[in-house]
């Protein structure tokens, strides 16, 4: 025999379980409940009984009195999933099933942005993956916009805002065209996330080289290296200065100092000099004659 | 098409060298977002890795021993599983997951590669012991949806849900 019981809601809960239950049936259960609800289960039958409410996500399992209704608190069931019920304790159990779906509200993002340092002039050479949790650590699969800031210290900023697809949402971003410490910063409602991204001066955009006499050497300076957006290649960089002279060649590894690379070579007349940095060709120096 | 159906011809095959009782497998071409290439490589490994992850999964819950989960789950999942494992224990329930068939589909691999996300419409039965009295069986078909995060050798699920 079917009976349908009329659900008893749980004290102040704002989501409960609309529900009819049968000794020896299937639950009538909800599709649905949103996590950390609280809801309650009515039961058939009269004695003691046993409800488990059993999934992945959390295990369940309280004694209670057949033909009343058991009231679960908010916060009782909070992962989401789908979990398996069952109200034992009469000559059969009564069981169904229902999935605890996570809440709408961002409370948690997962930000992945990569790289945390890259030249500067790159077009979409940053990106950033987001995906959303709540605050029960559920990934919300429902769509949700999230805003992703780009900024750098002069002020200039690039804004996207995506909708998430199961969860996630990502985007590329120019690198600014100024070296220095950019902000990369998720949003989805009132929910943040801050990545810093370094921007360093991209590879020489020119080199030019000056020679002057100094006793029985060339001195060889550079003027300051920048790349093409103008800012100072760092201190470190190699700049390799090569001279040829009479079939036979020599090479100086020099590396930037203050901006500049400055070396001595031995002065011969006729010597060919030039100078170069990675894949940049320098001005090249013809010595005397 | 072709390539795609020859791709679940090698996925049901490599799982049916796995044991007797082995799920059918059937792999969707995949509809990624993300500006990043999804090499074949990376998807075979990807679903054979979730795939793993199942039988660690219907084995840790079965014999609560949440130690089980390490090789195959890290973060959220390995953490929420591995509470689960700690309650049913405490209770006195075991749960045994056998997997059926599962259908998947890669919908996001992360632009840095540092993570892929894919659904799972999969068909399993649960069963409850309560001190090894079975309490239910049911067969249960869920839409699953999973992230993994590649590590040292292989991909791990990092987050498992089912999702409505």
């Amino acid at each position: 025999m079917k009976t349908a019981l009329p659900l008893v809601l749980s004290g102040l809960a704002a989501a409960t379980l609309s529900l009819a239950a049968a000794h020896g049936a299937n639950l009538n259960l909800p599709k649905s409940i949103e996590a950390g609800s609280a809801f309650s289960i009515p039961s058939a039958g009269s004695g003691k009984g046993t409800v488990y409410i059993v999934g992945p996500g959390e295990a369940l399992k309280r004694e209670i009195q057949l033909g009343e209704t058991t009231t679960f608190d908010a916060g009782s069931l909070y992962n989401a999933g789908h979990y398996v019920v069952v109200i034992s304790g009469g000559a059969s159990a009564d069981t169904g099933s229902f999935d605890v779906v996570p809440a709408s509200q961002p409370a948690n993002l997962s930000f992945f942005a990569k790289p945390s340092r890259l030249p500067v002039g790159l077009q979409n050479g940053i990106t950033g993956a987001v995906y959303t949790f709540d605050a029960y650590q559920n990934l919300i699969t429902a769509p949700t916009p999230v805003s992703f800031e780009l900024s750098n210290p002069t002020g200039a900023t690039q804004k996207r805002t995506v909708t998430t697809r199961g969860g996630a949402a990502w985007t590329e971003m120019d690198s600014s065209p100024q070296q220095g410490v950019d902000k990369f910063v998720a949003r989805a409602g009132t929910i943040t996330s801050t990545r810093v991204i370094g921007q360093v001066p991209g590879d020489p955009c020119g080199i030019s080289m000056t020679a002057r006499p100094s006793g029985k050497q060339i001195e060889l300076e550079t003027a300051p290296v920048r790349d093409c957006s103008g800012n100072a290649v760092p201190d470190g960089t190699i700049v390799t200065f090569t001279e040829n002279y009479d079939g036979a060649q020599s090479t100086v590894d020099v590396p930037l100092k203050r901006g500049i690379a400055k070396v001595e070579l031995p002065a011969h007349s006729g010597a060919r000099i030039s100078v170069a940095s990675g894949v940049v060709m320098g001005n090249e120096i013809r010595w005397g004659k | 098409m072709m390539r795609s159906l020859a791709f679940s011809c090698a996925i049901i095959a490599a799982a049916s060298n796995l044991g007797a009782a082995q799920p059918t497998v059937l792999v969707q071409p995949p509809s990624v977002q993300g500006p990043r290439t999804l090499q074949e490589q990376t998807q075979a490994a990807v679903i054979r890795n979730y795939l793993q992850s199942w039988e660690s999964f219907s084995a840790a819950f079965e014999h609560n021993n949440a130690a089980l989960l390490d090789s195959d789950f890290v973060g959220t999942a390995r953490e929420k599983f591995g509470r689960t494992i700690q309650e049913q224990s405490a209770l006195g329930l075991r749960t045994k997951y056998q997997d059926h068939s599962h259908d998947i589909r890669i919908i996001f691999y992360s632009p840095e590669g540092l993570s892929i996300e894919l659904t799972d419409d999969v068909e399993y039965d649960v069963q409850i012991l309560d001190h090894d009295k079975v309490q239910t069986t049911q067969r249960v078909r869920a839409h699953y949806i999973v992230v993994l995060t590649p590590t040292e050798v292989r991909w791990r699920v990092r987050v498992m849900q089912a999702d409505l």
